[in-house]
């Protein structure tokens, strides 16, 4: 009886897929900058908040290992121009990292404010402040190439990693050519970073501050393993940089039929922020994302902030189990994200070739800590189904006739030694392509140290 | 409750807190407000003679911030009021009826001659007020004519000026004393040589709060240029202290009632001046920086202090810490104190390391263990100058522990390290 009523139910169900569900304010509202900047005043009470700590742990807690104290009591004297220098030269993407590292698990984590039911130092705001104020200078190229010393290095991939390490060896003297797959550089900084956290073209004038040093060139719409080759690069550069993020996408486990209405959610953001129009895109009424990591929160979010109805993030373990921090998952919920724990999907149910809802089995661990279905099942209406379980590193582009040039992690990336080497003289890693923190920040220190020793390779090889 | 009634040179309030002469007290409309808010007395801003107009510009103060802070420090370029004198007078008159139970002190300021003296008290004197202040230490503009700080630098003027208004008046006469001395017992001294009744101190201290680096201009700056000014605010109460502490103490000032002024911006500034001497405290800069409703918390924390502390009234702590200011030769060269971190309370910033290694005895030791920071003292190296506690941020996390050494008190004009100790030994 009870499943006729389902039946019945689930008939009447349209599949309710619109365009445009918001007004043109509602869309520039919801997707303006979710943390607006510090102003002067507000920076200078902030920074005077600071103890500065000596041997400080948020240092240590900075991927890139900015000076933080250095620049913040440069903030609290009002030379901004010093502070965002002490930034830059450690991480010439402070701007974007300043908008879109967790630092509720970085550097405001270990920060020792926290102590005594305080607050942290809004470190992730100063640090902006700083940059952004850098930014609108006309003297604001701080950093000169050395000379000239006739050295070419390959970079694949113009996002964090590449361009980092690209600066870097331009600073050195080394000319840089860039090698990227698509007709923008930033990588995904300027395709997947949530578009309230990066509005106003902040990637590309990231990108543009980093080419005015010179000595930089990128080559649009070349890819490794098409265009250009590995064993080529080798041949005609000193030495070459591999910055490609992760190309590929994990798949969910369970049967997946072809029908409409099921995207991998990189895909989606990388349409959303490529579009100039938010209301063309396609946006469901009920919508369920698959997924506990940035991406699942992202793609929940932006989805909610472009009118889905009911949004539900499916996530096979506990809240303490999502690699996404607790601020982000709290913020999602406050977005109106219903977060389902325990839950993962079993059955995509179609109607017409278009998704109509999922089944899911409730989870838990058994006495092994082994993840497990319960056995007991529900089923969640759906209109539009986001996978973001997670993207891999797609290696083929570094093959050479199907076989492969490096040698890789177990976890299927880039193999990469603490100079970011690579298992090839010469050829070096990192980033996303290569094992790490898969953030940002990460991949601005991993193209850093990467170029580091490419200097100190090319200084010794003559 | 504490009975806060405070009695200084014949003149008495419902509590200790008055407004300092200053723009605070400079009309009617001002010290009513303070009245109503709760302020025991107000000294009136310094009335000048009739005649010669006084007139100020813009703008008049600049100020110290710190780290965020606003005001650690105020100064002024202001003149004494720019009201018309019967103007000032009949409101005070006004006032005193109104509020019979404030004090109200007139401040004064005119030419060094004791015809203009014994003119103004007469007229003052017909308010029904409850004394005068002389005003002897404004060290700008004032000074220039002749009068404030010009006449507060030099103690026989001082003593000139008291002796005149003592035989003119009959009215309380309180000395208010410059800062912009080399020591302010010689002023002091000649106030109660020439009879006054209290002295007030201190008046504001010769100073530049910063300078305009666009303009090159000391500020505040008056279209281009500046000019020094007064400073006050709680960065001068260490050196209000100290003055008032040295007058309590000196023989020769026969425990002359003392209105404590300079800095005081809360019930602990007060119950400080109090124990090292003062009968009132005159408060300025906080006002101006808080508005007059500071001075609730001002008496309800002192009355819950004195409570706490069994003192029923102001007399029984008032001078308390004079006995114990003493001169450096006086203190104990055995006594000994060690730093102690606590590690619980620690939360590594490092300060106190950075502090002693890089500026003193390099007695903290800075170690890592599984990531954790630790710091520890090294006893032998610690000579207790407790730096490291003042740089700290967390409360407790630093104590300075007293070592008991069994070793007697010990002053320097006993210590056998004494040269002057040592040539008796040898000769
Ligand atoms: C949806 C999403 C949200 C995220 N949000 C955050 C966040 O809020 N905060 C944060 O810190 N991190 C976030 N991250 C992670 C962060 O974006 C990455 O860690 C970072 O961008 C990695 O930098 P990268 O340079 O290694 O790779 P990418 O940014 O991926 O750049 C790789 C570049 O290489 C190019 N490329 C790829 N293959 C080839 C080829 N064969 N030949 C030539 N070029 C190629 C690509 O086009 C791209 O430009 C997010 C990631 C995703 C997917
Ligand atoms: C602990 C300490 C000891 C000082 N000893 C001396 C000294 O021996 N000789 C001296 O001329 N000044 C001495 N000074 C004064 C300083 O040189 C300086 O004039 C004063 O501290 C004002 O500067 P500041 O406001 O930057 O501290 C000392 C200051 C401090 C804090
Ligand atoms: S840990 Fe916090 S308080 Fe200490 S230096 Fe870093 S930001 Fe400042
Ligand atoms: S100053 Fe205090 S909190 Fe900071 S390291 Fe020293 S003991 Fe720890
Ligand atoms: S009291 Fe002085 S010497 Fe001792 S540890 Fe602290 S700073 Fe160092």
């Amino acid at each position: 009886m009870s499943s006729k009523v389902a039946e019945l139910a689930a008939q009447a169900a349209e599949v309710d897929i619109a365009f445009g569900r918001l007004t043109a304010e509602e869309y520039v509202e919801n997707f303006s900058d979710i943390h607006p900047p510090l102003d002067r005043n507000k920076a200078i009470i902030e920074a005077n908040r600071c103890v500065f700590c000596h041997d400080a742990p948020c240092i240590e807690a900075c991927p890139t290992g900015i000076q933080i104290p250095i620049f913040i009591k440069k903030i609290s004297t009002d030379n901004v121009k010093g502070a965002a220098k002490t930034i830059l030269e450690a991480n010439i993407m402070g701007g974007s990292c300043a908008r879109v590292c967790p630092t509720e698990e970085l550097c405001e984590e270990a920060c020792v404010r926290n102590t005594q039911s305080d607050q942290p130092i809004k470190i992730g705001q100063l640090q902006r402040y700083a940059v952004d104020n850098l930014m609108m200078r006309p003297d604001r190229q701080l950093f000169r190439r050395k000379p000239a010393t006739g050295k070419r290095i390959a970079v694949v991939g113009a996002g964090p990693a590449g361009l980092s390490c690209a600066h870097r060896l331009s600073r050195e003297g080394h000319d840089v050519i860039i090698f990227e797959a698509k007709e923008k550089a930033g990588g995904l900084n300027e395709y997947g970073i949530a578009a309230y956290k990066v509005p106003n073209d902040f990637a590309q004038s990231e990108v543009s501050y980093i080419l005015s040093l010179g000595g930089i060139e990128i080559k649009y719409g070349q890819a490794l393993g098409k265009q250009i080759s590995l064993v080529q690069l080798r041949k005609d550069y000193d030495a070459v940089f591999l910055g490609m993020g992760m190309t590929g996408v994990n798949a969910l486990g369970i049967a997946e039929e072809e029908m409409e209405g099921i995207e991998n959610a990189v895909d989606y953001i990388e349409d959303l922020r490529k579009s100039k129009d938010l209301s063309k895109l396609p946006v469901g009424r009920r919508v369920v994302v698959i997924g506990g990591g940035n991406t699942a929160i992202d793609i929940a979010i932006q989805i909610k902030r472009l009118g889905a109805e009911y949004v539900t993030l499916l996530y096979r373990r506990g809240p303490e189990h999502m690699t996404a921090t607790e601020w982000e998952q709290e913020f999602a919920q406050t977005n109106g994200v219903m977060i389902k724990h325990w839950a993962m999907p079993k059955k995509l149910i179609g109607r017409h070739g278009h998704v109509a809802g999922i089944e899911c089995e409730y989870t838990q661990l058994d006495d092994n800590g082994k993840l497990m279905g319960t056995g007991d099942t529900f089923t969640i209406d759906a209109d539009q189904v986001f996978k973001a379980i997670g993207q891999t590193f797609v290696p083929s582009p570094c093959q050479d006739n199907g076989k492969d040039l490096l040698q890789l992690s177990k976890k299927g990336r880039i193999a990469v030694n603490d100079e970011g080497l690579t298992s090839l003289p010469g050829v070096y890693a990192g980033g996303d392509c290569t094992e790490g923190q898969d953030l940002t920040v990460a991949a601005v220190e991993g193209g850093k140290v990467a170029a580091e020793a490419i200097d100190r390779y090319l200084k010794t090889k003559r | 409750m504490a009975d806060l009634t405070c009695k200084i040179g014949g003149v008495t309030s419902p509590n200790p807190f008055w407004l300092a002469s200053a723009p605070p007290t400079d009309k009617e409309y001002n010290v009513v407000r303070a009245f109503q808010a709760g302020w025991g007395g107000v000294v009136w801003k310094t009335l000048g003679e009739e005649g010669p107009p006084v007139v100020n510009v813009s703008s008049r103060y600049g100020a110290m911030h710190y780290n965020g802070t606003k005001i650690a420090g105020l100064n002024n370029i202001e003149l004494i009021t720019d009201r018309p004198l019967d103007v000032n007078l009949k409101e005070i008159e006004r006032v005193k009826k109104a509020w019979p139970d404030r004090a109200l002190i007139v401040s004064l300021m005119v030419p060094c001659e004791e015809n203009a003296w014994s003119k103004i008290l007469k007229r003052v004197e017909t308010t029904g007020c409850d004394g005068v202040e002389l005003n002897f230490g404004c060290p700008h503009g004032m000074s220039e004519r002749g009068m404030g700080s010009a006449v507060g630098q030099v103690p026989e003027y001082i003593k000139d000026v008291t002796t005149w208004c003592k035989k003119h008046t009959k009215m309380p006469v309180f000395v208010k004393l410059t800062p912009n001395i080399t020591n302010i017992l010689y002023p002091a001294r000649a106030a109660v040589e020439g009879g006054a009744d209290a002295v007030s101190l201190i008046n504001t201290i010769n100073s530049i709060t910063g300078v305009d680096l666009d303009l090159m201009s000391p500020e505040p700056v008056v279209n281009g240029v500046g000019a020094h000014g007064g400073y006050c605010g709680p960065a001068v109460k260490p050196i209000a202290l100290c003055m008032v502490g040295e007058i309590a103490r000196d023989p020769a000032c026969k425990q002359i009632p003392i209105s404590g002024i300079g800095g005081v911006s809360t019930w602990r500034d007060a119950a400080e001046f109090i124990a090292l001497g003062a009968g009132s405290v005159q408060v300025c800069t906080a006002a101006m920086h808080y508005g007059f409703k500071i001075v609730e918390d001002m008496i309800e924390g002192l009355s819950n202090w004195m409570d706490d502390k069994g003192y029923k009234n102001l007399d029984a702590f008032r001078g308390r810490a004079v006995k114990n200011y003493k001169n450096w030769q006086d203190l104990d060269m055995n006594y000994e104190i060690k730093a102690k971190i606590h590690e619980d309370k620690c939360i590594q910033c490092g300060l106190c390391h950075i502090a002693c290694e890089d500026t003193s005895h390099q007695a903290i030791r800075a170690e890592k263990k599984d990531g954790k920071r630790i710091y520890t003292v090294v006893n032998d190296e610690c000579v207790g100058c407790n730096l490291c506690l003042h740089v700290s941020p967390v409360d407790g996390c630093i104590t300075m522990e007293r070592v008991e050494n069994g070793k007697p008190y010990m002053t320097w004009l006993q210590d056998p390290r004494n040269p002057a100790n040592m040539k008796k030994k040898t000769g």
